[in-house]
């Protein structure tokens, strides 16, 4: 598209840096998508259920028509150590004659038909946009099933129109609250990981690197989670917080009803490895762990030295865009980048805060552009203009990248690789060569 | 892993597990997308769209544009009006499509907007046009959504001048772009002169120039839509996709329409062959005779193999009709055919065949979904399953070889460039039927019964 223009009320929220963006004037985010753009976001409901649904245990029934089930029907690629029900499809599959009556009924009897056959301790109820508008008491159902059959129902309010993604994380961490806040636990020596969703198996390695430091894990919320370990969760001395969109307000929140501090990390590249692991044992005060985590981080940095000087040379002087959810995980990606000798020229996030812009701002170089809630036209103009080599983003900028005839790498559900720790570091890099190096762009037809 | 399903069957009234549908919308995405610079638009939540693009999107592994009205609260509670209004605006200016498709949500369904109003309010720029299509998600399937889409267009668009122009309507239905070029290229070889609508092929399948195009080459266009009015036929390909279609053309401009099955296998696309044929007076070609022998030729060289096998076969109705005629050609026994999509005409079209066939034992059933299916398999074991992804968690399960076909596949490539449909998307099926039995063959042989030669 070569007229690609940007819409009047978008320009806002793009920030060329060389236009002397860091007067402090800032760029507009957090805010509502323009109607009539091809926005890459999705809604309330998603994000509620994107953050809920790695609870393996749990029945996730999805109250509304097919529809909302159907597309987050194990979409996510978050791995189970145990229980695998979550990566079933639960609906209600409202029909006409449910939209006019009232889906109420429908309700209870589908909780009623799951309490009965399996007995289960937990059932999570999303209420899609229809539910919000044909005003199904979702709550009183709720509560009147989890003490008929004495189990847990947590409705999760999430009406897709009601906000964007981000309020979507903020109602699934409403519901982890509901659940966990009833139990008292003791004290113990641990951590909670909140927001890593285990996705390729991630989460494993965090705990992996937590235990080489002698730290305990006691509950993780929402990868590879249970009942029972969300339960747990209250009696933790220190949460670690990895994905600070969807989970920061959750943290938030132990934090003044718990007691329990938390600290921002990110095991994404070398040095978020590194800072994450010490800050980790600092918070904690536990400084046998601190020692640990230098000797072992100094051991892994050292480990990838040969590694990364054999890539660097395929790699350096190579221009990276990133497209990604939070503005936590597109500050890690510069710092990587930078690591290989790579330049960001062009970086949005879907749901990045004013923090994480202003950081942003400061990491990259002066040719950059910076955005909040892209389209794909934006993304396209701003790619080529800057001549992008590769983009980092989800499932829906994979074709547009290749479109363009520029590399991809999926930072988003469709990893197929952990991308985290140092083990993250060698299959992140792998994978950005394989892809910028692969013979297959010479094959292109160039563009007359 | 992956077996929680209970063998013992249990009435299920209100509980949907493992669905083997989705919702209207995205098929009505889809039909948009086979018109020539077309930008669909959902009138909904944002997530509606994402969804929808990320869906296609995986299944075709092509960018799938749509814009949407990004509903608010404020949205839900005063109406839609001044979204789409802004969003027509947004769209011509930035996107700067020929026509914009707009489907409803559930959510703007229920809340009532009236599209025909808001549409009629809107300043569309000279050239330009506004269609919409109501898809409430609450009532059948995406297939429907597609066949509403689909008539949409026509009722919006078409005309009739009078003059005939000599063409068929060709109505694909809910197929793959790799089928729509195989119907297209049996009519160019049958010597008939025709419109297909939608046509998503150079669309959803467009080859890499190393440029993104919002609006690539393919699809109908909207001057083709206009004057499918004076077409003399249409070809209506699967009663659940195409009919509404076909059905829409014959009431406002009196275009009769013959209403055909999906042509998948040999006798469905011998009746589409003898269709083509009809209209236009000509013989069928050597190289289409030579196809069909050469199909089934096949057949008889892989007979040993596929005789009795039992199979089931989910989807989408059209398309899993199509499979199950093809396999019972074969001598298999599609032991469950089942499709999300409600509609009793399924179930004796499927009842049909099972007469036509002789076989005894098969369940057909409309409205269901993959738990029920796997309960039917647990009970009373098959060979081989037929359907998109979301069959692997059983195929797994039951260790049952597994064969992906129809909509939507999620964790395969290529399969939208190749044809089902043809003798020659016969040959590709049957490949892939006897590949995966024979591979099943091998891999479960005793040492001493492994062969070389099969």
């Amino acid at each position: 598209m070569e007229n690609a223009r940007v819409l009047e009320e978008r320009k806002e929220f793009i920030l060329h840096k060389s236009d002397g963006g860091c007067g402090g004037n800032g760029m507009k985010c957090d805010a509502n998508s323009v109607s009539g753009a091809v926005s890459q976001r999705a809604c309330v409901y998603c994000g509620a259920r994107v953050v809920l649904n790695p609870i393996t245990d749990a029945f996730h029934i999805v109250h509304g028509p097919i529809g909302c089930a159907s597309y987050t029907w194990d979409i996510r690629g978050s791995l189970s150590s145990g229980e695998d029900l979550y990566r079933n499809s639960f609906s209600t599959d409202l029909r006409e004659s449910d939209i006019i009556f009232g889906g109420e009924k429908k309700l209870a009897a589908a909780i009623e038909e799951i309490a009965e056959k399996y007995h289960p301790k937990l059932i999570f109820v999303y209420a899609t946009c229809i539910v919000g508008v044909i005003g199904d008491d979702v709550n009183a159902v709720c509560k009147g099933m989890s003490e008929k059959y004495n189990m847990r129902v947590i409705p999760v309010k999430s009406p897709g129109f009601s906000g964007n993604k981000s309020v979507g994380y903020k109602m699934a961490c409403n519901a982890i609250m509901e659940l966990i806040s009833k139990h008292n636990q003791p004290k113990q020596e641990g951590v909670n990981i909140l927001g890593d969703f285990n996705l390729a198996g991630e989460l494993w390695i965090i705990e992996d690197y937590l235990a080489k430091l002698g730290i305990q894990v006691v509950s993780t919320f929402t990868g590879d989670s249970s009942y029972e370990s969300l339960l747990k969760s209250p009696g933790a001395r220190l949460n670690i917080v990895q994905c600070a969109g969807s989970s920061t307000y959750l943290a938030n929140r132990m934090e003044e009803e718990m007691g329990i501090p938390y600290i921002k990390v990110s095991f994404f590249g070398i040095e978020d490895t590194t800072n994450s692991l010490i800050r980790i044992a600092e918070a904690l005060n536990n400084t046998e762990a601190k020692e640990k985590a230098l000797a072992f981080t100094k051991k892994e940095t050292e480990k990838l030295q040969e590694f990364l000087a054999k890539y660097r040379k395929n790699l350096e002087g190579k221009k990276a865009a990133i497209y990604v959810g939070g503005g936590f995980k597109a500050i890690s990606l510069i710092r990587q980048f930078q690591l290989m000798g790579m330049e960001t020229v062009v970086v949005g996030t879907q749901t990045g805060k004013k923090d994480d812009y202003e950081i942003i701002e400061s990491l990259v170089g002066s040719n950059t552009v910076i955005l909040d809630d892209t389209n794909p036209a934006e993304l396209e103009k701003f790619m080529k203009a800057k001549n992008a080599d590769i983009l980092v983003g989800g499932v829906k900028e994979r074709p547009l990248a290749y479109k363009l005839g520029i590399a991809f790498c999926d930072h988003n559900h469709e990893r197929k690789h952990p991308l985290c720790g140092f083990d993250g570091v060698v299959n992140f890099i792998k994978e950005i060569n394989r892809s910028i190096n692969n013979p297959v762009w010479k094959y292109m037809k160039v563009e007359g | 892993m992956l077996d929680y399903t209970k063998k013992e069957k249990y009435d299920r009234t209100a509980l949907r597990v493992n669905p083997a549908k989705t919702c209207q919308p995205v098929g009505a995405m889809y039909a948009a997308l086979g018109v020539h610079e077309c930008m669909p638009h959902s009138h909904g939540s944002q997530g509606c769209c994402a969804f929808h693009r990320m869906f296609l999107t995986r299944h075709f592994k092509d960018p799938a544009m749509a814009s949407t009205s990004s509903f608010t609260e404020g949205a839900s509670v005063f109406g839609g009006g001044s979204n789409l209004k802004t969003a027509a605006k947004n769209i011509f200016d930035i996107y700067n499509p020929k026509i914009i498709a707009v489907h409803t949500t559930c959510l703007s369904e229920t809340i009532g907007d009236d599209l025909n109003a808001f549409i009629q309010d809107i300043d569309i720029p000279e050239g330009k046009y506004m269609v919409h299509t109501n898809t409430p998600s609450y009532k059948g399937s995406h297939i429907t959504g597609f066949s509403n889409m689909v008539a949409s267009f026509i009722s919006y668009l078409s005309v009739s001048s009078g003059n005939k122009n000599g063409k068929a309507v060709l109505m694909p239905g809910f197929v793959n772009p790799g089928d729509m070029r195989e119907l297209k290229r049996l009519a160019t070889a049958l010597g008939v002169s025709y419109t297909m609508l939608p046509d998503t092929s150079g669309v959803l399948d467009s080859p890499m120039t190393g440029k993104f195009e919002m609006y690539p080459k393919g699809g109908t266009t909207v001057e083709e839509i206009i004057a499918l009015g004076n077409s003399e036929l249409t070809l209506a390909f699967g009663k659940f996709a195409s009919e509404a279609g076909a059905e829409t053309l014959k009431k406002k401009c009196g275009v009769p329409y013959n209403l055909l099955p999906i042509p998948i296998g040999i006798s469905r696309t011998d009746e589409y062959i003898i269709a083509l044929q009809a209209f236009s007076k000509t013989e069928v070609p050597y190289d289409i005779e030579e196809e069909r022998g050469q199909l089934v030729d096949i057949l008889i060289d892989i007979h040993p193999y596929t005789y009795n096998k039992k199979v089931a076969i989910f989807g989408d109705p059209d398309t899993v009709l199509g499979i199950t005629e093809f396999v019972l050609e074969m001598g298999m026994i599609p032991k469950y055919v089942l499709t999300g999509t409600p509609g009793d005409a399924f179930v004796s079209a499927a009842e049909a065949l099972f007469t036509k066939f002789g076989v005894d034992g098969c369940i057909a059933k409309a409205g269901g979904d993959l738990y029920e299916l796997h309960q039917w398999i647990k009970e009373d074991g098959i060979d081989l399953i037929i359907g998109g992804t979301h069959g692997k968690h059983i195929a797994r399960a039951e260790d049952i070889p597994f064969i992906r076909a129809g909509f939507p596949i999620i964790d395969r490539y290529i399969h939208s460039y190749m044809p089902l449909v043809g003798y020659k998307g016969g040959m590709r099926l049957a490949e892939m039927i006897t590949n995966a039995l024979m591979d099943r063959q091998d891999r479960d042989a005793l040492e001493e019964d492994f062969e070389m030669v099969m």
